[in-house]
């Protein structure tokens, strides 16, 4: 079988397995109906507004700077596989490559974005 | 020529025979749908059974590290306490939640065992029994192993709850930042080895495994892609998103029933997941210990069956996963990035030049010897 048929195969199974064991839970489980269990659970205190809201920036700019490092992983892993061929040529223009990627971690660093406030 | 000293013990007999019986006698569509089923049918069963098992090692384990017992009621030493739970978990009500966004509430375990299940998929569990091999295969695991954090954001921010959210939120960040790591790790031996695909790259780990093959900077990059696995799957130290006496559940707060179920499996899974892949990656997979010119010793090596090497490396590391997740005390959020940005990523970036200058220059065992 090829490869694309196999993937196919698998994700359908991951689905499968979701469909079949929630099907099988709905039919099995009981079900009682109580007003108070349709609250969100906050250790019985009532829940003061929606959890909607506006979030500490703080995770953001981790997620930005993540990015910047995949996009580069993307570039980097062809590079990886043909490294032993390319030689020293590979070698010297990777640590461009890094170096540029390393100043933009350390401007992060000292802008202070890499501090927990 | 490089022998196999094939034997009886083999999956690779089983799965070449049925092929060849199904290609013979029925048309090739028909042949391909039952092969599909087959897959389907051995991938649920390894999938559940190795979550049950490493449920039940894992409490077992665990008891021994707090000085307890364990489960020992159901069965003898408790060996049927998973299924049980099993059982009763899937008796239980789901309940619906009135304030939640219904349609991502219930997409989020999907997202996460279908990213479990199609990096499980790609793991070759022994010689030839792998269901995705891609020429890709290293960076096909980063990168759909990742799309188990979308479950994750979905279930805490659909949920409507403020544990959910905190949970959810510090699972992404922490994720997203060790999952740089474990991707640069496991890049630094994709230099070494040169090739992505996971089952050459065991069949160049024959007679010299890459931890041993690449010393130094393959040390390194095996003890990040360590920390960094074990965070990525929010256990040991790194557990804050579900910090239970913090947030309660963390982002599966609102979840019961299977739904939570999902997500429990799920972890279980990711953590066998990364065991597996640094098995395969670092350790050598499948491949029996094996040293070049003592072919007697080699022999002796291979009566063990591939699939018994695998599961041994991977309990091996899961076993060191546990001992780390309870003997040490969980990190502060703000001491758990720093270890990833300020620490492990440099130390990463110089890692993985240093491997290629061991590469260029001829410095690896196999070159030396």
């Amino acid at each position: 079988m090829s490869n694309a048929t196999l993937f196919l195969t698998v994700f359908l199974t991951g689905l499968l397995l979701v469909v079949a064991g929630l099907g099988m839970a709905i039919l099995l489980s009981p079900k009682s109906f109580n007003t108070q269990k349709g609250e969100p659970y906050e250790c019985g205190i009532p829940t003061h507004g929606t959890s909607w809201m506006q979030f500490k920036a703080g995770y953001y700019l981790y997620a930005i700077l993540y990015l910047m490092f995949d996009v580069e992983a993307i570039f980097l892993f062809p590079w990886a596989t043909i490294v032993r061929e390319l030689g020293v040529q590979g070698l010297t223009s990777i640590v461009f490559f890094l170096v540029i990627l390393g100043l933009g971690l350390a401007y992060a660093w000292r802008k202070g974005v890499l501090q927990w406030k | 020529m490089l022998q196999n000293y094939s034997q009886p013990l083999e999956f690779t007999n089983l799965t070449t025979w049925i092929d060849s019986t199904l290609g013979a006698n029925l048309p090739s569509f028909w042949s391909i749908a039952i092969e599909m089923v087959l897959v389907a049918v051995a991938l649920l069963a390894v999938y559940s059974l190795t979550a049950m098992i490493l449920i039940y090692v894992e409490r077992k384990i665990t008891a021994f590290f707090q000085a307890r017992i364990g489960p020992n009621r159901v069965g003898k030493y408790g060996i049927f306490q998973t299924v049980a739970d099993v059982i009763k978990i899937l008796l239980k009500e789901i309940i619906h939640v009135n304030k939640v966004d219904k349609f991502l509430f219930y997409a989020a375990p999907f997202f996460m065992i279908v990213a479990s299940m199609l990096t499980f998929g790609a793991i070759p569990f022994a010689q030839g029994l792998h269901a995705v091999d891609f020429n890709i295969g290293v960076f096909y695991v980063t990168a759909v192993s990742s799309l188990g954090i979308i479950g994750v954001l979905l279930a805490g921010w659909s949920s409507n709850n403020k544990y959910s959210m905190i949970g959810a939120m510090r699972s992404g960040a922490q994720f997203v930042s060790y999952e740089l790591s474990a991707g640069f790790a496991l890049m630094t031996m994709v230099v070494l080895t040169g090739t992505m695909q996971l089952s050459e790259m065991i069949e160049s780990q024959r007679f010299c495994w890459n931890i041993f093959n690449g010393h130094i900077s393959a040390i390194v990059a095996f003890i990040i892609y360590l920390i960094s696995g074990h965070a990525e799957t929010n256990r040991g130290p790194f557990d804050l998103p579900e910090a239970e006496s913090e947030l309660t559940a963390g982002y599966h707060t609102e979840y019961s029933g299977l739904q939570f179920g999902f997500f429990y499996l799920a972890e279980y899974l990711n953590m066998f997941i990364i065991a597996s892949i640094a098995a395969t990656v670092f350790l050598g997979g499948w491949m029996p210990l094996q040293v070049r010119g003592w072919d007697a010793f080699n022999q002796i090596m291979w009566y063990l069956p591939s699939y018994m090497w695998f599961t041994i490396k991977v309990f091996l590391l899961i076993f060191f996963s546990l001992w780390v997740r309870w003997s040490f005390p969980r990190l502060r959020i703000d001491q758990l990035l720093n270890l990833e940005w300020k620490y492990l990523l440099p130390i990463n970036l110089v890692n993985i030049l240093v491997m290629v200058l061991l590469v260029l220059a001829g410095w690896t065992l196999n070159d030396i010897f």
